[in-house]
């Protein structure tokens, strides 16, 4: 399953990494603890979180996951998009809640 | 200012103290019970840090009036990102400028005091004057970079509190210390081993720590730093945390005040 496909079923707005939509997903991951997160995701993995720091962006990187998920529209900051483009990490934002989201990766077919 | 105003002195601080303006502190965290304390353990500098208000701090100050501890007005603020910042002022007037700031970004919630505890103002005897209702243990909407420079521009400081706790701290919920984080220093847990920290993390060895006691009840208040400075303003702070003109700070020897069954009962509620 790749990202943009995610995108158009979730209806997820595209806010910064366009270039990386055709990155495939294999599964997903979610935690608003960017510790929790550095320590328990994985590769290809889309990650669900609350937080819009810029550390996000540096997690994402160092896990290689295929994107993040942004729920509630949570405010992102500008400087998080900008790094999140330069280093071509797709940032996603829904109003949906992490829980709504990750039923409804489930129901795609993406497990853990 | 305390009695070593005038000179380059060596003090014993503290600089993370709560009162029952926090609802989690114990009722016995009143002004004059805080200074006896903080005077028995010879300790020359507190700073008031209550959960996103400064309410307290003017009736502690009053507390140690006539005495040899200095209190500093304080905040342990929570951001956007549920980070813990201690933010430390000169006057009470900043402190509760920054207070109104702080307030303006709070979700004016009903702090429901049956699940999470009452907070208390109270006056420098420990008497009681109100009671805040409003919701203060939640996060602002402030992001960390805005609470250190909005804190600054006040002409206070901001800290990262208990960075290495499991919750509400900068390495629990941002992983990392973010790039370009422009703090005077790092605070670390008041049982904290800093050599088994800096092993763990090498990157802290960049910062200067300093221990704070996060005390939410008297036995919890801490010889928590050694400081050399002239007078006890946030500037002279600032030089002693950098180490310059001869200032300097240290962490105190790190002692385990607590009997054997409290530490367990720390252990077993998972707050390390």
């Amino acid at each position: 399953m790749k990202l943009h496909y995610v995108v158009r079923e979730l209806s997820l707005t595209v806010r910064a990494g366009k270039a990386r939509l055709d990155r495939p997903v294999v599964g997903g991951y979610a935690a608003d603890l960017l510790g929790c997160a550095m320590a328990g995701s994985h590769p290809g993995q889309v990650w669900l979180t609350l937080q819009g720091h810029l550390n996000v962006v540096a997690i994402a990187g160092l896990n290689d996951l295929s994107g993040v998920i942004v729920t509630e529209d949570k405010p992102v900051p500008a400087e998080t998009l900008a790094k999140a483009d330069a280093e071509s990490i797709p940032i996603l934002s829904t109003p949906r809640t992490t829980f709504e989201v990750a039923g409804l990766l489930w129901a795609l077919g993406l497990r853990i | 200012m305390g009695a070593w105003a005038e000179d380059l002195a060596r003090i014993r601080a503290d600089l993370h103290v709560h009162t029952v303006l926090s609802p989690c502190a114990d009722v016995e965290m009143i002004p004059p019970l805080i200074v006896q304390r903080a005077l028995e353990l010879g300790l020359g500098l507190i700073a008031v840090t209550d959960h996103n208000s400064s309410e307290n701090c003017a009736a502690v100050i009053r507390a140690a009036r006539g005495t040899t501890l200095t209190v500093m007005p304080g905040m342990e603020v929570q951001t956007r990102e549920e980070v813990h910042v201690l933010c430390l002022f000169d006057e009470v007037e900043q402190a509760l400028a920054w207070q109104g700031i702080v307030c303006d970004h709070l979700p004016g919630q009903r702090n429901p005091e049956e699940l999470l505890g009452a907070q208390y103002v109270v006056d420098s005897e420990g008497s009681y004057l109100r009671t805040e209702c409003r919701l203060l243990s939640t996060s602002t909407d402030l992001a960390l970079d805005e609470v250190v420079s909005r804190a600054r521009a006040l002409g206070g400081l901001a800290i990262p509190a208990h960075i290495d706790r499991p919750s509400y701290s900068l390495l629990a919920n941002l992983g990392l210390i973010p790039p370009g984080l422009d703090v005077p220093a790092l605070e670390i847990f008041r049982l904290t081993d800093p050599s088994q920290l800096l092993e763990e993390q090498p990157g802290l060895r960049a910062w200067t720590l300093i221990r704070g006691g996060d005390a939410h009840r008297l036995s919890e208040l801490k010889w928590a730093l050694n400081l050399k400075m002239r007078g006890a303003t946030t500037n002279e702070l600032l030089m002693a945390l950098a180490g310059q003109a001869e200032r300097s700070c240290s962490l105190a020897p790190l002692t385990h005040p607590q009997k054997p069954d409290m530490m367990n009962v720390i252990v077993s509620q998972g707050s390390l």
